[in-house]
């Protein structure tokens, strides 16, 4: 079954489009994730698609009704996580929670193993006003209640943003057993290793959807030769490359520099050759395989110099 | 880093809220022009401890002092030598860009001829010299977040508290906000900074990662990958930032 139908949907703010003729499916029980930069159009599109907002052209229909007219019954049935906090700063987390349940005519109860996984961590505080959080502790209730409902699609603006490494790995655990309940779920995220965990993935940038596809075809259809140089002094070998003429992109990464040439059929040790008769003296020079966020790097910044 | 003058040094910090212990008895020294990346899970302490070397929280026990200056007695002083940004976002939305470097620059007392340099050089720098008129809501967040790191040090402090200045950004431009911090510790700027993007760590000449108010490892990353027997620094992270819990 077809859960979000999106056809040549467009939203402009005076003249600028924020999104302009976006058309896309989302299936049952799929995670499907959004990846672009700020101001791509991400914020924009999830508040349509929750009914918060009117688009101009365009429509959209969400478990079969569409947004516009019908959103009184959607309402009920999604739970929508906004990237900027949703929380009452001066109730506690537990009045939040209990808020927004019975909003929905819940109560944390009933649906406390929907959201035992996160709302766990906070719960020592749940005494604590949310305004005293921490910041990661802020996303973690908020997501408990945009859940708190059980709805059939959440929808997940930045749910990560600001929440430490450890508590991202248990939240995509988290969203993994809610699609087995199958809850669809859209989520935009910063965080390329979250992109990979994604059924399907759509790159947007300036409000246009730019590619679809599964991480693995995404990957798999990078043709571009990707090095990978470990390098004694980062800062000055870096400075080098992205001086240097034959230079596509150069970008930090971890612990290593991921380098793309703009030459066709150069091998590792004609780029070492050439780095060391160029004074880079200490460095590995080595071919890789592209990730998924080289190769969102790589289209962002064509698509950007297209511009 | 080619000397080892310390710009920062605490010992067994503190702060309690009522009953609870947000800060544990942490002690460390961060040295001149050092990148030291400030990791924790979230609720560790860190904004918290941060808070307390700026002079805008007081401890509740310990000793700390930055840039010589002591965190109980001297945080007007502490507060002329440092830059700070705040995790969330610290311009005026309703602002011009142009508006609010002037008005940064103003509180930090330059002149009219000063603050006119500054804003030229800066815009330049940032490339946003067609953008000056515009407002900063209007910006989107890398480079609103660009712009707060270079207004925040426009008064050229000798160290810079960045409280996770890339949460939301994405790929390319937290590599360009990177290379302004790479940029500013050329420049013998000692940079303190928070963030959840583990290959960020690595950017670091050295981290220390809060568990539950206390600094439970701190090293280069190198050290600490070697230690704990990691490919990465978001191995070694996972292995400490729950460590509480599996003994339970
Ligand atoms: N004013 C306050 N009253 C009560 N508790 C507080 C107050 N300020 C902070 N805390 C608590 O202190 C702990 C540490 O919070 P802090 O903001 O320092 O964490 P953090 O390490 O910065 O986390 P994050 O990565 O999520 O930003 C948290 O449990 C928080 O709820
Ligand atoms: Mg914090």
């Amino acid at each position: 079954m077809t859960v979000v139908e999106v056809r040549g949907l467009t939203k402009k703010y005076g003249k600028k489009p924020a999104i302009s003729n976006l058309s896309f499916d989302v299936n049952e029980g799929e995670i499907f994730g959004f990846i672009g930069p700020d101001g791509a159009g991400k914020t924009t599109l999830f508040r349509i698609l929750t009914t918060l907002l009117l688009p101009n052209e365009g429509n959209a229909k969400v478990l079969g009704k569409d947004v516009v007219k019908d959103y009184k019954y959607l309402r009920q049935r999604l739970g929508y996580m906004p990237g900027r906090f949703s929380l009452y700063m001066d109730l506690t987390v537990e009045e939040n929670l209990k808020f927004f349940a019975s909003i929905f005519n819940t109560t944390i109860e009933e649906n406390y193993d929907l959201i035992k996984d996160i709302y766990s961590q906070i719960e020592p505080f749940r005494e604590r006003r949310a305004g005293d959080l921490s910041g990661g502790m802020k996303q973690k209730l908020a997501l408990s209640c945009a859940l708190i409902h059980k709805p059939q699609l959440l929808v997940l603006d930045e749910p990560t943003t600001g929440v430490d490494a450890v508590s991202r790995k248990e939240f995509w655990e988290m969203l993994k057993r809610l699609k087995e309940q199958g809850i669809t779920i859209i989520v935009s995220t910063p965080y390329m290793d979250e992109a990979i965990l994604c059924d399907r993935i759509a790159l947007i940038q300036n409000g246009s959807i730019l590619k679809i596809d599964t991480p693995n075809g995404i990957v798999s259809g990078f043709r571009k030769n990707l090095f990978s140089i470990k390098a004694n002094n980062k800062y000055d070998t870096i400075k080098f490359l992205e001086s240097y003429e034959f230079a596509d992109s150069v970008y930090p990464f971890g612990d290593s520099i991921h380098y793309l040439d703009i030459r066709e059929n150069l091998n590792s040790n004609d780029l070492l050759f050439d780095l060391q008769s160029k004074g880079i003296a200490d460095c590995k020079v080595a071919v890789i395989e592209a990730g998924i966020e080289d190769v969102f790097m790589s289209l962002m910044k064509e698509n950007r110099d297209e511009q | 880093m080619n000397n080892n003058k310390k710009v920062i040094e605490v010992s067994d910090l503190t702060r309690k809220f009522g009953k609870f212990t947000a800060v544990d008895s942490i002690s460390f020294d961060v040295k001149e022009g050092e990148i030291f990346g400030f990791l924790g899970a979230n609720g560790a302490g860190k904004t918290t401890a941060i808070k307390m070397l700026i002079g805008l929280l007081s401890p509740t026990s310990g000793k700390a002092t930055v840039a010589g200056y002591d965190v109980y007695n001297q945080s007007e002083q502490i507060k002329k030598s440092i830059g700070y940004m705040s995790q969330k976002f610290s311009l005026y939305e309703d602002l011009t860009i142009a508006e609010n470097i002037s008005f940064y620059a103003g509180i930090y007392g330059l002149t009219d001829e000063q603050i006119n340099d500054k804003t030229d050089l800066l815009l330049k720098k940032l490339d946003l010299e067609n953008s000056r008129n515009e407002l900063i809501k209007s910006l989107p967040l890398g480079w609103k977040q660009k712009l707060a790191f270079s207004v925040a040090i426009i008064h050229d402090p000798s160290i810079a508290f960045l409280d996770e200045p890339t949460g939301g950004v994405d790929p390319i431009t937290r590599r360009q906000f990177w290379n302004l911090i790479y940029e500013a510790a050329e420049n013998k700027r000692t940079i303190f900074v928070t963030t959840h993007y583990m290959d960020e760590a690595e950017y670091c000449d050295r981290v220390s990662i809060m568990v539950d108010g206390r600094i439970e490892a701190l090293d280069s990353p190198a050290n600490l990958k070697s230690k704990y027997d990691s490919a990465t620094m978001n191995d070694v992270f996972i292995q400490l930032a729950r460590k509480n819990q599996v003994k339970e």
